[in-house]
């Protein structure tokens, strides 16, 4: 195999984890940097000619090519796992930017309490509250120490919002019940969609505090600390599996790449595929092998090592590699694999109305939600569940070939004439309320490397044991019944409420939020990084990403990734640098 | 080296634009009237026809508007399963295949392409039956793969950019008020609340000015 000169350090993946990484180490240092990036390379530019429905939003071309490589999965460790042979239940990113391209940019900050949540809730309720098969963690980090990295995130990508706690004060119109935010948002909250508008008006009337959604998609032009300028919003509605034809979108290849190109330290390798984290003596690592665009495997050395490629493959490149103990259910040793989520999501209360919404306007973070039934915030009384979650009214601008075809209960026929005539009656009249809710860890929902499928290398694939358990059912269930209440007040005149969960359903689409494999923690025994995401036993290998959520918030986790790279970014520069060693 | 099939519809059917009469009953105004030969890719003459009288059923052209036949459906699905959708490409197709619950998604063996051939066996004639018995047949495969498939495919050959070959004249999109790619909304996004916004639709082609290539003739 091939060696290649040695860099100072080497990111695996170019999305936003990645190359923020690289544009903060490339621009504050000297380092030599080398970027893996395995999909395409894309150019912005680009995105105006693919504002095409068909080949983006439902042949998914931006997403990654399972026919090279697709995960498996089975409910319960008793089951044999099959591979998931088309998209379905979430929508990896492949391509320079990764899933932060064809992202809605719903732009929210975790709640202060998610990350103690082990501590906050035994204190709150007690130990015997918790599930009995949780594996529900503290993150190593408070919302305090986060808060200066959020607002740093804010102020990068130029969040449209409005602040609903400013230092401890609440305002209302923002969400009263976020953590404390040191500034104001960046920019004002984008411009309202008439369905967003009758959910913020019915919500109101019924006490709730309904907040605009706060948006990566500016609300006006900004010009970011890196003097990176973007235009405003146009409601267009090409956003979620499209990339932004206008830049409006906070996105890494308007952000971060302008600013990489221009540094002579850093280098973007696109087409390669990484294989292998080489480590020495099981302390530090060595650098990576991986298949380069013409299709030769060499070995690329580095100091330093971060690994950015997204929940799935950060945790299986770990495992292919023989880094860390492989978390075992039945004897619950082990850690990589460890605490798989995927954050609740479902259409709590589709709603049929008698007015036209204009719903091909909007934009994927055009949007209102209430935060009351999030987290703690609300009385749970007896209710039989932890935590809760956010309902909420998106303005995305509705596309027909994905919504045609919803038509209330009540019509039977699924083709033909009746069929054809309520669904065309009913396309612009039909909005949903959906929920997104928190999802806590169990020891039985985890990942591991598949016995039978392999990908197009030979490698074996990824295997998640996965399923939901009855805090999550019992969640959704209070959800729909408050988003059906919402939804009479704003006069729908048929609503089919979410039908429940069930087993884990791989083909209904949810969120492309899928956490955990490779945790934060306070301690090496029950996590694989430490609070600056740092590996407990190779010093220099940094997982960024959300593999590193120990269990998965309510909401959008992408301001929380880039929180958390910013600071271990920080600690790198200011602290590992100079003392290469452990930072926890 | 397979022998050249040809679909022949008729201009008048295909395409053109829908005005409302007062009690919202749809009628196509259509210019043309000579016969359009369209070259098939992936079907025969047969299949094709086949396929359009199927798609018609189940997106007809009736009292509430144009269906499968004005928008051209048979002629989209032909070109996706002539393309890398009907072949599978970017589908994991690695072995084993086995039997599985609905929730783990499509786990055969068999490509669109396949589903659409063996399926097709089961329909032998269906364009040369009356509307009435059109309909029981297709109630008997109703549960099939290749049903739904189908079902779907018409919805997208009804609602696509007509860059694919769907959706002619943009009949699908004018059909549910859909203006195609706007490229702005800023100035109508809070007006007309409660009130129908429709902008006459425009395609991907006529918005940029280019010629926009579809993925299914990419080689």
């Amino acid at each position: 195999m091939k060696t290649l000169p040695a860099v100072d350090a080497v990111i695996i993946g170019g999305g936003w984890a990645g190359l923020l990484m690289a544009k903060e180490l490339g621009s504050r240092t000297a380092l030599s940097i080398v970027v893996l990036e395995r999909g395409v390379p894309r150019n912005p530019a680009d995105y105006a000619d693919a504002m095409d429905e068909l080949d983006y939003a439902i042949r998914m071309r931006m997403m990654q090519d399972l026919s090279q490589e697709t995960v498996t999965l089975r409910h319960n460790a008793s089951e044999r796992a099959l591979p998931l042979r088309q998209h379905g239940s979430f929508q990896p990113g492949a391509g320079v930017g990764g899933s932060g391209e064809h992202w809605n940019a719903l732009c929210p900050r975790f709640l202060p309490d998610c990350f103690e949540l082990l501590s906050k809730t035994t204190e709150k309720y007690g130990a015997k509250a918790l599930p009995e098969d949780h594996s529900i963690r503290d993150w190593g980090v408070t919302y305090d120490e986060l808060e200066p990295y959020y607002t740093r995130v804010d102020k990068l990508l130029g969040v449209s919002g409005k602040a609903g706690n400013l230092k401890g004060k609440q305002i209302e119109g923002g969400n009263i019940f976020e953590g404390p935010r040191s500034e104001e948002y960046p920019t004002p909250p984008t411009k309202v969609p008439y369905f967003a508008a009758l959910f913020r008006d019915a919500a109101k009337s019924l006490g709730y505090h309904p907040f605009p959604a706060p948006s990566a998609t500016l609300s006006q032009s900004y010009t970011n600390p890196d003097g990176i300028s973007r235009g405003g919003c146009t409601y267009c509605g090409f956003c979620g599996r499209f990339g932004c034809m206008v830049g409006a979108k906070a996105q890494p290849t308007t952000l971060l790449l302008p600013i990489i190109q221009k540094r002579k330290n850093v280098v973007l390798r696109t087409g390669a595929w990484v294989r292998r984290i080489l480590s020495d003596f099981g302390s530090k690592s060595r650098g990576v092998t991986y298949i380069d665009a013409s299709g030769e495997e060499v070995f690329q050395p580095a100091s330093l090592v971060f690994l950015s490629s997204w929940t799935f493959n950060n945790t299986r490149l770990l495992l292919l590699s023989g880094i860390g103990e492989p978390y075992s259910p039945a004897t619950g040793r082990g850690t990589v694999g460890s605490n798989l989520t995927h954050q609740v999501s479902t259409n709590a209360a589709t709603a049929f109305f008698e007015q036209p919404l204009n719903r091909f306007m909007g934009s994927g973070s055009a949007a209102m939600f209430i935060g009351d039934l999030d987290g703690d915030a609300f009385d749970r009384g007896n209710l039989p569940f932890l935590r809760g979650g956010t309902l909420g009214a998106r303005g995305y601008g509705f596309q027909p070939i994905a919504n045609f075809g919803v038509v209330p209960h009540s019509v039977k026929a699924k083709w033909g004439s009746e069929w054809k005539k309520a669904a065309v009656d009913y396309y612009d009249r039909t909005g949903v309320i959906g929920f997104t809710g928190e999802h806590l860890a169990y020891k039985s929902n985890f990942m591991d490397l598949d016995p039978t499928y392999k990908d197009k290398l030979g490698d074996p694939l990824l295997r998640l044991t996965l399923d939901w358990h009855e805090n999550e059912r019992k969640m959704s269930e209070f959800a729909t019944a408050k988003a059906v209440e919402i939804a009479r007040v704003m006069n729908a005149k048929e609503i089919n409420p979410f039908s429940g969960l069930r087993s884990y359903d791989s083909t209904r689409y949810q969120t492309t939020h899928v956490q955990g494999g490779t945790i934060m923690g306070n301690s090496p025994a029950l996590s694989v990084v430490n609070s600056y995401l740092q590996h407990w036993q190779l010093s220099n290998l940094f997982i960024l990403g959300g593999s590193t959520f120990p269990q998965n918030p309510s909401m959008n986790p992408t301001p929380t990734i880039l929180a958390l790279t910013l600071r271990t970014a920080d600690a790198i520069v200011g602290r590992y640098l100079k003392n290469p060693s452990p930072l926890a | 080296m397979r022998r050249r099939h040809f679909l022949t519809l008729s201009a008048a059917t295909l395409g053109g634009v829908i005005v409302y009469s007062l009690d919202r009953k749809a009628s196509l105004l259509a210019s043309e009237q000579k016969p359009i030969r369209i070259p098939l890719r992936f079907f025969t003459e047969t299949e094709a026809l086949i396929v359009a009288a199927a798609a018609s059923r189940i997106f007809p052209s009736d009292d509430s508007g144009p269906g499968a036949r004005e928008a051209g459906v048979a002629v989209y699905i032909d070109r996706q399963l002539a393309g890398s959708y009907g072949r599978d490409h970017f589908r994991y197709t690695q072995p084993p295949f086995e039997d599985a619950p609905p929730e783990l998604g499509y786990q055969a063996k068999e490509t669109p392409r396949q589903i659409y051939r063996e399926g097709l066996k089961g329909l032998k004639d269906f364009h040369l039956l009356p509307p009435a018995e059109r309909d029981t047949a297709l109630q008997q495969i109703e549960s099939s793969a290749f049903f739904a498939l189908l079902r779907q495919n018409t919805i997208e050959g009804m609602f696509c950019d007509p860059l694919h070959g769907g959706n002619a004249g943009m009949v699908g999109w004018q059909l549910v008020g859909f203006p195609g790619p706007r490229m702005s909304n800023y100035d109508d996004v809070e007006k007309h609340y409660g009130q129908a916004f429709r902008p006459r639709p425009a395609s991907l082609s006529q918005v940029t000015g280019k010629k926009i290539r579809p993925s299914e003739d990419e080689p």
